[in-house]
């Protein structure tokens, strides 16, 4: 397969906390522009393995790349190329919206010129223009989410990290946003994100269950179902998770 | 009787509202959901029913005591469960759930059979610190913490949130065992799809409570014809389809789009012809019936024109 | 009543299985008594003394010796030009010049009495204040010892004042410290912690908890209150030991008394715990309430490092509010002192209403709803 289509390659990848092995031996490869789901359940190891990827941790044996960059000794390196956004984290509440804008534009050392046209495209985009004076803490919830996911993609990164984006917002903000990132990802930005909602699974190009710290399976949600005779995605996670032994 | 009973209250912070004129009733031993999403409103509601708040209008019952005169004898019959996990974390399993009964005046030996189901599978982990316990472990222990007293109401706000979809189940299994047992269950959660399993619901949204009913009756009501769409690329279909005339809505649930419209407007055979003329790939159309998902969507937005 | 003890045993161990409480609330005392009685001490040794006069004679030399015996005193360097010593101040190579008047021997002798000028580097005031002392103390001493010696009779015309510093005889500073330090950790233990602990149940969401169960909120409190009133005692016991036996504090007046002082203070400031409990809704808040609210006025206020007559009056009113000043001037009297209870009355009186009323209002304020 073309090694450029790849934006993350990971291989054997292994974290260790004392004898428990969080994350174990996993390796696959994340295509450029694809939407990529990364499911688990609780405790499967799915938020060590997005630590590792984001730079935010260490392998304990085993690396690979995220945008070119190595796991092990380019951790600033690929930090400044990915964008990520979290539900728990993601913007100063206490800071106004053209603030946070202005803030993790200059983070991510853009020029105040870039980051004063960037701030006008994105509150026109997100129609929020005559919002940029609001505290982001004023906010409901669903606007804070679609502010959070296009300021973590401020920088244009290549790949943004979604971690359980759309956890409480009511269904329709949660399509909408989902609307956002098919839009993101038909630009050519990575899309790698995690979540709960299993109908969200059904978005994704490819998905990756994980189970006791490896990667159960990876397909692309219909051949996933056909494979488990599955009706949907939940059926299939179902199937795999219940085989998990640890606690 | 009702066990629980809500009328008309109302909440303020500041300027927000965060109820509004909300009523309920909920009857002895049926387990009853209250959906919505974050910020509708569930947690406020929550503590005004458990008396840690004050409703600023109209007045509740819990079990025929009024929640604000009452509130001391309230407080020994219901068991309550925070959404947030509140459990010492640096006490062990054991000792948290040996001081709470303490705390209602009896002991682990005494309620032993109440919570034998649930604690029994945790019981092998009870010198672990509750801290180190993996999230289903630890909503297990806080339902254990709500149900040592044998509590006659129990208020669950969002056990289930963060918590993944096989952790769930397992849970809703506990809801009924406990069910069974008689006691009176209210349930708060953001998935629309936990509704279909409590014997009522009631649908919030910004602070007002927009539907009420059995899921069957919720369902029954919704007031458009419905189809689910299937075709390639998925994205640009659900574009088109929101283009397409008679087309009141459309979003996707899962691998398929949702297309709402006025009864009779349109047929499955003329929308996949459409569709099929726009040159979309592997094209499916079928009739389907609602879920709460999309009553919820549909009742929001009448909600939100009626707030103007 | 079963209630309350496990109350109480849960409390006790939030607080052993937390090592940084153990650190704050056990050790934090022994290290600030030891820093405070050794490394932080206003004493000077070793000050470094000029002798200016002329060195031939005999009583410039007799009184050089004795500043030379003197333990916190050295002399340097002699000359006999007033003129060098400023240069000598720059360079840093002596603390204080005794600079004798020419003739100095023969016009006490002749005239009874003769000059000395003390010049001082007084960069540092209340370093040069504590040379000064000591160098007056030497003087006073060489000047009635020359006065018995050549004249029989008593020097009417003494042109020392004597000072005598009657219950700390050598000027120690651990009898200013060691109260002030007994103050602030009391009060720290006690109100930080306690606000922290109830803080902590607020924030981890227990709190609500709590409040749905049929606990009396005042049996919430009580319950916090109890360890550390038991801490707090245990803390006092410590420091009262190594002020006793390491820094050489003596205990002159009745240890019933100040123990009965000490718990009425502890009151006090569990009482501000409380308040701050009720204020803050985060750790983060209650820490820096306390740090910044309590410890610092008292540190300032309560005449441990200024003494609050050198203040404007109006901060002196401010003093007047500060639990621990009080407390401070008690223990002051009872342990270094060594009065009776008749001779506190007014401050403990002053103590014991400022308690009642924080408890009063503290309690008053602690919500049975969220």
């Amino acid at each position: 397969m073309d090694k450029d289509n790849e934006i993350i390659v990971v291989r054997e990848l292994t974290k260790k906390f004392g004898n428990f092995t969080a994350v174990d031996h996993i390796s696959f490869e994340v295509h450029r522009g694809e939407i990529f789901g990364f499911l688990g359940a609780n405790g499967a190891g799915k938020t060590t393995a997005m630590k590792i990827l984001c730079g935010l941790s260490l392998p304990t044996s085993g690396g690979g790349t995220v945008n070119g960059f190595d796991l092990c000794r380019e951790q600033e390196k690929i930090k400044r190329n990915i964008g990520y956004m979290s539900q728990k984290f993601s913007l100063y509440a206490d800071l106004k919206v053209w603030e946070n804008i202005r803030l993790f534009g200059g983070i991510y050392g853009l020029s105040s010129k870039v980051i004063r046209e960037k701030t006008e495209s994105m509150l026109h985009y997100l129609n929020m223009t005559d919002l940029r004076n609001e505290l982001v803490g004023d906010l409901p919830l669903g606007w804070k989410q679609k502010l959070a996911f296009s300021i973590a993609l401020i920088h244009e990164p290549g790949i943004v990290f979604l971690d359980e984006p759309t956890g409480g917002v009511d269904p329709e903000t949660r399509r909408l946003f989902w609307e956002m990132i098919y839009e993101t990802a038909s630009r050519g930005t990575t899309i790698f994100v995690t979540t709960h909602y299993m109908d969200e699974a059904e978005y994704c190009d490819r998905v990756s269950i994980m189970v006791d710290g490896v990667i159960a399976d990876l397909d692309a949600p219909a051949t996933l179902k056909e494979r488990y005779k599955a009706a949907d995605m939940d059926a299939v996670f179902r199937q795999l998770a219940l085989k998990a032994k640890r606690q | 009787m009702a066990v629980i009973n809500v009328k008309q209250i109302s909440k303020r912070y500041g300027s927000c509202v965060a109820l509004d004129g909300v009523s309920l009733q909920v009857n002895p031993g049926e387990i009853y959901g209250l959906i919505g999403p974050d910020g509708a409103g569930k947690t406020t509601l929550f503590r005004i029913l458990v008396t840690l708040l004050l409703p600023d209008e109209g007045e509740a019952e819990v079990d025929g005591l009024d929640t604000v005169r009452d509130y001391r004898k309230i407080r020994s019959r219901i068991g309550y469960m925070p959404g947030r996990f509140s459990l010492y974390q640096d006490l062990s399993v054991e000792e948290n759930l040996d001081f709470f009964a303490t705390m209602f005046g009896t002991s682990i030996a005494e309620n032993y059979e109440n919570i034998k189901e649930i604690y029994a599978q945790i019981e092998p982990f009870k010198d672990r610190k509750a801290g180190a316990l993996s999230g289903g472990m630890k909503q297990k222990l806080a339902l254990c913490c709500a149900l040592v007293h044998r509590p006659s109401v129990l208020f669950l706000d969002e056990p289930t949130t963060g918590v993944d979809a096989i952790s769930r189940k397992e849970f809703w299994n506990m809801l009924y065992r406990i069910r069974r047992s008689g006691v009176t269950i209210l349930v708060s959660t953001p998935y629309m799809d936990e509704a279909a399993l409590c014997d009522r619901i009631s649908l919030i949204q910004k602070g007002r409570i927009i539907e009420t009913g059995t899921p069957d009756e919720i369902v029954g009501r919704y007031p458009h014809q419905l189809f689910g769409v299937c075709g390639e690329p998925a994205y640009p279909l659900l574009k088109f389809l929101r283009t397409c005339s008679g087309v009141l809505r459309c979003f996707s649930f899962g691998s398929e789009h949702h297309v709402a419209a006025e009864p009779g407007v349109l047929t499955a055979g003329g929308l996949q012809a459409a569709i099929e003329g726009a040159g979309f790939r592997n094209v499916s159309v079928r009739d389907i019936r609602p879920n709460i998902e999309d009553c919820f969507m549909e009742l929001a937005k009448e909600n939100d024109y009626g707030q103007g | 009543m079963k209630g309350f003890l496990s109350f109480v045993r849960k409390e006790f161990r939030h607080i052993f299985r937390d090592k940084r409480t153990i650190l704050i609330v056990l050790v934090m005392p022994v290290v600030q008594i030891i820093l405070f009685g050794f490394a932080i001490s206003t004493e000077v040794y070793d000050a470094r003394v000029d002798i200016v006069g002329n060195w031939s004679d005999p009583s410039v030399r007799r009184i050089a010796g004795r500043i030379e015996q003197n333990h916190y005193l050295r002399v340097v360097s002699v000359y006999e030009t007033v003129a060098d010593v400023p240069e000598r101040f720059r360079k840093g190579l002596t603390d204080v010049a005794v600079c004798f008047e020419r003739d100095f021997d023969a016009r006490l002798r002749h005239e009874g009495r003769a000059e000395v000028r003390l010049l001082s580097d007084a960069s540092d005031p209340n370093t040069a204040q504590m040379i000064v002392n000591y160098v007056n103390g030497v003087l006073t001493d060489a000047q009635s010892d020359l006065l018995l010696k050549d004249r029989p009779e008593p020097a009417s015309e003494a042109s020392f004042p004597y000072v005598q510093y009657m219950y700390n005889p050598s000027v120690l500073s651990a009898y200013n410290f060691v109260p002030g330090v007994m103050g602030l950790i009391l009060m720290l233990v006690c109100s930080m912690m306690t606000a922290i602990s109830i803080v902590r149940e607020k924030e981890y969401g227990t709190m609500e908890l709590l409040l749905v169960s049929p606990v009396r909120p005042m049996s919430v409190i009580v319950s916090k209150a109890v360890p550390y009133l038991v801490l707090s005692v245990v803390n006092l016991l410590t420091i009262l030991l190594l002020a006793r036996w390491v820094l050489d504090v003596p205990m002159r007046g009745s240890l019933l008394l100040l123990l009965l002082v000490s718990v009425l203070f502890i009151l006090a400031s569990l009482g501000l715990g409380l308040l701050i409990s009720v204020i803050a809704s985060t750790q983060k808040t209650a820490l820096l309430i306390s740090g910044m609210g309590l410890t610092m006025p008292t540190m300032i206020f309560s005449g441990i490092i200024f003494p609050c007559e050198s203040m404007p009056v109006i901060l002196q009113y401010f003093s007047d509010i500060i639990p621990a000043k009080w407390y401070i001037i008690i223990v002051k009297k009872v342990m270094i002192e060594g009065v009776g209870f008749g001779y506190i009355c007014q401050e403990f009186l002053v103590l014991l209403a400022m308690t009642v009323c924080l408890l009063s209002v503290s309690i008053g304020l602690f919500r049975k709803r969220l």
